[in-house]
């Protein structure tokens, strides 16, 4: 393949994006366990809940640290490596991401300091109403962030006015667009579940090594719980989401079954090596009637194929083949772990059942994987459009970029963020490690609410030793 | 509505100018002070307000998106190299700021990396301005100058005032902060420093008449414009004099006045254009109903709780920081 400027600040992109979506899809769903968690403390003043609360939302500082130094840079890459994208869009797409922007500092403004540092200092209640802030700030966040990226599969409310930018003409047509509210919440289910599978992993972990063994047990029945619930709304959601996408993204539906010719019934293509230059699949495995089923419920429908569009309008097809098909994995193993993991919880003490134990704690990728797997289905088939249907993404780059440039950028920042993602796995697996020990309020002025890497205070990050202070006793 | 904009992105330039101003500022000067305690002192000065001070960039680039898209587009994309450079240097020096004071055998390399970043991205801050005073190389509003087209003497000289301008702001902060050493030296560089700045300010005032620059004629034109250097001097003479009666907080605002009066002269020679002299205000604002959208939410709310915040942080850090400060 050519190299070109334009397909290494694509690769940029989606590695910074990559790598930056990983944190946030992490901290919505911590953020709304810590609220769960206070409530239940509140209401029932059993003190494993605290000691929960307390553990988690030092692993919370961090991860939201993270979040935010990672997404510096997504602000300001529009602007270098896709100035036409920025400049044509900049009148929707800005206020989109400004008001998302504008949203995480005023929330971390006012209620992620109570959060950090207020629990001994301010009334329970306000304390519970600042956790639920925070969550409610990050879910509104992810709303700005999913409308933005909805407007760009599915364009509305707009003209093109003059130098072909895009006008807005209704704002609550882009708000309101069927598409926001379908992934909108298939994004924050997605983001809920990661977390509901971390908790119950970091659970089974410590249960494993036989500590902490009520903590770990609530850990598990809460987590694996409410993914129990979760897991099928899920799924429910994915299929709404695909259904917008067989009405209003034809090309990517195609690329996601590999479909290359209209068929009438559709069969679907279960599994198979997709092979774009002859337009077939190789070693398929196809079930009949299913395709015009899934497609448009029904047995009898015509499903379209790729070769009804020309080559330069279709997106790739192996990547979103294969990560849909992977991201419908993750989600069939998190449902039967949740489910049975929780029969098990339900029906008495899991300690052992090693096994059970083992696949809990090796479960903790899999929201991470369906969701970056998810996101990839998306984007890549949305291909060629950047704006879909009316935009191409080799119209949106900045068009003077050359192939140098973007290399030494992208060799930068690779480095800087192996650098940070380093150092902030290695924080966060020792904090996990540690586990939900009773630690201390930092005193106030020792760190601040804008600095949560600092609150990791006693870890160092080089030895990686945790040199416990007096006072704190390692069980 | 669109002045509204305007006023608010000069207002979050500003503040994001003068507040990581001084923090870089403080950054550049700590491989000037020997010990390890006026280091430590050093940096418990700017530890409670340093990365609250770089949101406001990220809130200038927002709004630059959003509202003036076409110079957000035009900017960024033409100095492509060195806007990552600052970001790398920006992240890189948040890190080395976090991880110094937890480590003892890498200690030394994390101060490079803190030193290292704040002149890295001072330098390219004050090169973005250079060039945009000397124009950039725009053709029909595109710009044509290739990796480098922003790269000329002057603005390279100029990243090296922002560096003078930087260490003035620094070292003003210090001596309201500190208090004995760290306060001493700060109040010994403080006139240096000034000097530092004028002779700056004499170069390039030479230079721009001898390279002819554009911005000359609009000084010509408009001679009202003389009001904000003519504060600017003020700024300085009350700079010196604070110094030698040692007053303590009188310093850093002269160095704020020095800076407004700066960023007056320009932002006057500079209207009603946005990038000189080819993207004015109007032919760079987003359609109205962007701007009304916006407004409502952002501009109405958040933007004065974001300032209403900042308010507090300072005023909660109040006063002198304490010699042994605790986490570092």
């Amino acid at each position: 393949m050519h190299i070109t400027a334009i397909l290494l600040s694509r690769i940029q992109f989606a590695s910074t994006v990559s790598f930056h979506i990983i944190f946030p899809s992490f901290t919505v769903g911590l953020a709304a366990w810590l609220t769960m968690l206070e409530a239940m403390s509140l209401a029932t003043g059993r003190p494993v809940y605290r000691r929960l609360s307390d553990f988690w939302r030092s692993v919370f500082a961090v991860a939201f640290g993270l979040g935010v130094v990672s997404g510096i840079v997504m602000a300001f890459q529009f602007g270098t490596n896709w100035s036409e994208l920025s400049r044509r869009t900049g009148p929707i797409q800005g206020p989109l991401l400004g008001y998302e922007a504008f949203t995480a500092f005023a929330v971390e403004a006012s209620f992620f300091g109570v959060m950090m540092f207020g629990r001994d200092r301010v009334p329970r209640w306000f304390y519970l109403f600042s956790c639920f802030m925070v969550a409610a700030g990050t879910t509104l966040s992810s709303f700005w962030i999913m409308v933005n990226n909805s407007w760009m599969q599915y364009p509305v409310g707009y003209k093109i006015g003059a130098n072909g930018a895009f006008e807005p003409t209704n704002w609550s047509a882009i708000l309101f667009s069927r598409v926001v509210w379908v992934r909108f919440p298939h994004m924050l289910l997605a983001a809920y579940l990661t977390s509901a599978f971390c908790i119950p992993a970091v659970g089974a972990w410590h249960m494993l090594r036989g500590q902490f063994k009520v903590e770990a047990r609530t850990m598990m029945r809460m987590g694996l719980g409410l993914a129990a619930v979760l897991v099928p709304v899920q799924l429910l959601f994915g299929h709404l989401v695909g259904d917008y996408t067989h009405d209003l993204q034809p090309t990517k539906f195609a690329a996601i079954e590999a479909r290359w010719h209209d068929e009438q019934p559709a069969s679907e293509v279960v599994i198979a090596w997709p092979d774009v230059a002859r337009e077939r699949n190789d070693y398929a495995i196809s079930i009949p009637y299913l395709g015009s089923l899934i497609g448009s419920m029904s047995f009898t429908s015509k499903e379209v194929g790729l070769t009804r569009w020309p080559r330069d309008q279709r997106p790739p097809v192996v990547i979103p083949f294969f990560t849909f098909r992977i991201m419908v994995g993750c989600g069939m193993l998190m449902l039967a772990l949740a489910w049975y993991g929780t029969l098990q919880l339900a029906r008495g003490p899991i300690e052992d059942q090693r096994w059970l134990l083992w696949s809990i704690f090796a479960a903790f990728p899999l929201g991470f994987i369906a969701t970056l797997c998810g996101w990839y289905t998306a984007e890549v088939g949305r291909q060629p459009w950047a704006v879909y249907g009316q935009l191409k993404t080799v119209d949106a780059a900045t068009p003077f970029l050359t192939s140098g440039q973007v290399a030494t950028t992208l060799v930068l920042f690779a480095v800087v963020y192996s650098f940070i993602f380093l150092f902030g796995t290695v924080y966060i697996y020792r904090l996990l490690e540690r586990g939900p020990v009773i630690a201390e309020q930092p005193p106030i002025g020792a760190t601040n609410p804008k600095r949560p890497l600092s609150l990791a205070d006693d870890l160092d990050p080089i030895t990686g030793a945790v040199t416990a202070p007096a006072g704190r006793v390692r069980p | 509505m669109t002045e509204f904009w305007v006023a608010a992105l000069a207002l979050t330039i500003f503040l994001y100018v003068i507040l990581d101003g001084f923090d870089l500022g403080v950054g550049m000067l700590f491989p000037f002070i020997g010990s390890e305690a006026g280091r430590r002192h050093m940096l418990a000065a700017i530890a409670p307000v340093w990365d609250g001070n770089e949101t406001w960039l990220v809130l200038n680039a927002t709004i630059l998106f959003g509202m003036f898209p076409v110079v957000y587009a035009t900017l960024l994309s033409a100095f492509y190299v060195p806007l990552f450079l600052m970001l790398a240097a920006l992240i890189f020096r948040g890190v080395a700021f976090e991880f110094r004071g937890k480590s003892t055998r890498m200690r030394q390399f994390w101060d490079a990396g803190f030193v290292v970043g704040s002149f890295v991205a001072t330098f390219i801050q004050g090169v973005t301005i250079g060039a945009l005073v000397h124009e950039l190389p725009l053709q029909d509003g595109k710009y044509v100058g290739g990796p480098f087209g922003w790269a000329s003497p002057f603005a390279l000289l100029c990243g090296v005032g922002l560096w003078l301008g930087y260490m003035l702001l620094g070292a003003g902060w210090l001596t309201y902060k500190t208090t004995e050493d760290v306060q001493k030296f700060a109040f010994r560089l403080l006139p240096k420093l000034m000097f530092g700045v004028l002779a700056f300010l004499v170069v390039a005032f030479f230079s721009a008449l001898y390279l002819h620059l554009p911005v000359m004629h609009r000084w010509i034109d408009r001679p009202l414009l003389f009001v904000f250097p003519l504060a600017g001097i003020l700024a300085c003479w009350l700079l010196f004099w604070s110094v030698s009666r040692r007053r303590e907080l009188l310093p850093f605002l002269a160095g704020i006045g020095i800076f407004a009066a700066a960023m007056g002269t320009l932002a006057i020679s500079f209207y009603p254009y946005m990038i000189p002299f080819s993207i004015t205000v109007a032919d760079a604002a987003a359609p109205y109903s962007s701007q009304v959208f916006f407004f409502w939410g952002a501009g109405l709310v958040a933007l004065p709780l974001t300032l209403i915040y900042t308010l507090v942080v300072y005023f909660v850090f109040k006063g002198k920081t304490s010699v042994e400060p605790l986490s570092y």
